[in-house]
């Protein structure tokens, strides 16, 4: 433990520390959720262009067949999670509010592929030496061909930042496990039980972005984490930084400054100064499609917040609804107000509990009657709070009450487009404005210039 | 739907800051009842109820729901008291009082608009109709029995006179002056308290101590056998009353940390040559109120540049 502090304090300037919330599941290992009767899969399952469907109604399917595809660069394809039949496709509603099309797939019971995933995950026989001899460009097209999309929550298609550019070097590559959102805890096991699935997917994607140094970047309340991903990497080049505690560490403008001291320009990339981030999740789904072959269906769900019955981590396939998770953790509480899709910083209100788990949840929160109620908003008395956390040092008040007022020549000279919505202004405002929803309502109405 | 953030600090709201100076005051006024007698609680229990009964007219008058009880008016209230001789008469306070709500804030259109302090506009304006009541003679009555106000206040006594007050008592507070400006220590535990919480910007007290320390400092070295020194500038007058309760008003101080630093400055500037060079004793009140004119402007001036730089493709 005495490696805990050789780096001293690797940290950003400003951001919060809202209460974390992470005791109720942290614990509790991941369980394989039994298997449904049925799952609805959407053809977009990540930022870029949706898929067109790649079976036709009442088509038979194996588990990993291919679903939904699109010839668009920017896009990643559908898998079956189950064996089982396909259905006509229907329109369904991502936890964001997104309508998307789907596949409803029918399952055949009894072929265990949860636990066939997840028993290779947790596997010791990971390789950790050989991996560097692999053509970059091989393993690029087993990613892409895994349908891997970023699993933190963004769900960037991850085989579009393994493509080398001559101009924008890969130097380092980050591997981001800090689950900053308060309540997740789905990144939290997923090191401790499966640590190396991950460094093999982090050797894998180095190898494919051209990357030379490493980094697992786990923030200091995820100890056991550290000690286990430190003890899986002993062997590799590979390291692990611990860093401070803090909303919001894991947002790439906020990680990239703390552990490398260097900043993202603002409406640029990571790869703009040589680096590429990918989640602990997608560095073990890297693995698992490069060396296992096995594309991306299924994933670590954290079920948490005081308004569950019983806080879990499941690992569930891709497409099963909400109300099944939120039956197999004992139901909702009486006083359970609000389910949030993500964590309760930056996660949406899904519109039903229907809605399906895409590649990129990481989790459902639910708050109580007494978390969810808002604070009435009164004026704003220019106290600067909201000033004093921004972690990207914008006046978000300004920003907020000039989209308010569509005062788009004042939201611009205060950067509104800047703004990377993490919502420490909004936790913060002593007058309960809704700081960032302003903002995000200004961001898509402000006239292009 | 609701929209994220789902977690608020609710800790922290409005009436809690407003609660704040509230309890930070309470040094203040303790240490003035102290020097003053009984009547300062008459005096501050009268200007509250004349902001609050402003405060209710006025945003009623507007056909609006009065917000009484985010205490803002309740904090001007006890501030404007605070800024009284203690012979302040009951008319004089509850002009006071209305002008404070009324020019000095709903005009512009309530809480979180005003462009300058409330007390202080407030203030302004009885000083101005009521010379008399509020100059430096109205500090003085002679054959009180209380011994501090039958002598002048210590900035009066330099103007007029060029006798330097002994430090100490300036410090603990048992001088003439204005209720809550007398004691420099009360001021300071206040003021520490206020800063600790983050309710008072630490940048404007450090801009405006500085620029005095800066100030006085020279004025010392040019004059070497003054016997006002710096400290006499320091805990005389109001300079740490204002600095702490009147200056860091957030609604009428700049939001950037360095808008901050500069307007602490300005005022600091101010007052020094204010009291070096005017007619008037002290001058906290108009710095302040000058600077508060200045903080839009110092808002605009000093847009941080954000983490990664500015927005590509501006087009200035």
């Amino acid at each position: 433990m005495t490696a805990m502090t050789e780096n001293g304090k690797k940290t950003f300037p400003r951001g919060i520390h809202p209460p974390e919330g992470k005791e109720a599941s942290r614990n509790a290992p991941v369980e394989v959720l039994p298997e449904p009767d049925s799952l609805v899969i959407p053809l977009v399952q990540h930022i870029g262009a949706p898929c067109e469907p790649a079976v036709s109604p009442r088509q038979k399917v194996s588990a990993g067949d291919l679903l939904g595809r699109s010839e668009k660069f920017v896009s990643a394809p559908v898998h079956a999670p189950l064996p089982g039949t396909a259905g006509l496709p229907i329109s369904t509603t991502l936890p964001n509010g997104r309508h998307v099309a789907a596949i409803p797939l029918k399952v055949e019971k009894g072929s265990k592929r949860g636990e066939e995933i997840w028993n290779t995950l947790v596997s010791s026989d990971w390789p950790v030496s050989g991996l560097e001899e692999r053509d970059p460009e091989s393993i690029r097209k087993d990613v892409l061909d895994g349908g891997l999309v970023g699993q933190g929550g963004a769900s960037f298609p991850t085989h579009v930042k393994f493509v080398r550019n001559e101009k924008k070097p890969v130097r380092v590559l980050l591997v981001n496990g800090c689950e900053c959102e308060p309540c997740l805890t789905a990144d939290d096991r997923l090191m401790r039980e499966t640590p190396g699935a991950i460094v093999s997917g982090a050797l894998l994607a180095a190898r494919a972005s051209g990357a030379q140094e490493i980094k697992i970047v786990v923030e200091r309340n995820k100890p056991e984490a550290i000690e286990k991903l430190r003890h899986a990497c002993r062997e590799t080049p590979v390291t692990v930084v611990p860093v401070e505690t803090k909303y919001p560490m894991g947002g790439e403008r906020q990680l990239i400054p703390a552990v490398l001291g260097q900043s993202v320009p603002t409406g640029g990339l990571p790869l703009d100064i040589g680096v590429v981030v990918v989640n602990v999740a997608s560095a073990a789904s890297v693995a698992l499609a490069v060396l296992k072959k096995t594309p991306l269906t299924h994933r670590v769900v954290s079920v948490s917040g005081r308004g569950i019955r019983e806080s879990k981590n499941l690992f569930v396939p891709v497409g099963i609804p909400l109300s099944t998770l939120v039956e197999f953790c004992g139901g909702l509480t009486e006083n359970a107000a609000r389910v949030i899709a993500g964590g309760p910083m930056m996660g949406f209100t899904p519109g039903s509990l229907e809605c399906p788990v895409t590649k990129g949840t990481s989790g459902f929160v639910v708050l109580t009657r007494d978390e969810a109620s808002a604070i009435d908003e009164s004026a704003c008395v220019r106290c600067g709070r909201c000033v004093d956390v921004c972690p990207l040092h914008l006046v978000p008040t300004k920003i907020a009450i000039a989209a308010r007022f569509q005062n788009w020549e004042v939201a611009r000279a205060h950067h509104l487009a800047a703004c990377c919505e993490c919502g420490c202004c909004a936790y913060t405002c002593p007058a309960g404005i809704p700081l960032v929803q302003l903002i995000r309502t200004g961001k898509a109405r402000m006239p292009r210039e | 739907v609701a929209h994220a953030p789902h977690y608020f600090d609710r800790s922290l709201t409005t009436r809690r800051m407003m609660l704040d100076v509230l309890i930070a005051l309470l040094p203040v006024i303790g240490m003035s009842l102290w020097v003053f007698g009984p009547r300062v609680l008459f005096q501050i229990a009268l200007s509250v109820a004349g902001c609050l009964a402003a405060e209710a007219l006025f945003t009623s008058l507007r056909k609006r729901r009065p917000a009484l009880n985010d205490l803002s008016a309740a904090v001007t209230g006890v501030i404007l008291a605070l800024s009284f001789p203690s012979s302040v008469p009951v008319h004089v306070n509850l002009i006071a009082c209305f002008a404070a709500i009324g020019l000095g804030k709903i005009v512009f259109g309530g809480l979180g608009q005003n462009i300058f302090n409330p007390a202080m506009v407030g203030r302004a304006f009885v000083m101005i109709a009521f010379p008399a009541a509020l100059g430096a003679s109205a500090y003085i009555q002679q054959g009180s029995e209380i011994a501090a106000i039958s002598q002048a206040t210590p900035l009066s006594a330099a103007k007029q006179m060029g006798n330097a007050a002994a430090l100490w008592p300036l410090f603990i507070g048992n001088v003439n002056g204005s209720l809550g400006e007398t004691s420099a220590l009360a001021c300071l535990l206040g003021g520490l308290y206020l800063c600790l919480r983050r309710t008072a910007s630490f940048e404007i007290p450090v801009g405006i101590l500085g620029a005095v320390i800066v100030l006085g400092g020279i004025q010392n070295l040019v004059h070497p056998d003054t016997s006002f020194t710096l400290l006499h500038h320091l805990f005389a007058g109001s300079l740490l009353f204002g600095t702490f309760f009147i200056a860091t008003d957030p609604v009428t101080s700049p939001l950037t940390p360095l808008g901050k630093i500069l307007f602490g400055a300005g005022i600091g500037i101010l007052v020094m040559v204010i009291r070096v060079f005017s007619g008037y004793p002290e001058g906290v009140m108009f710095a302040v109120l000058l600077m508060n004119a200045a903080a839009p402007l110092l808002n605009r001036w000093t847009i941080p540049k954000p983490v990664g730089g500015p927005v590509p493709g501006k087009q200035q």
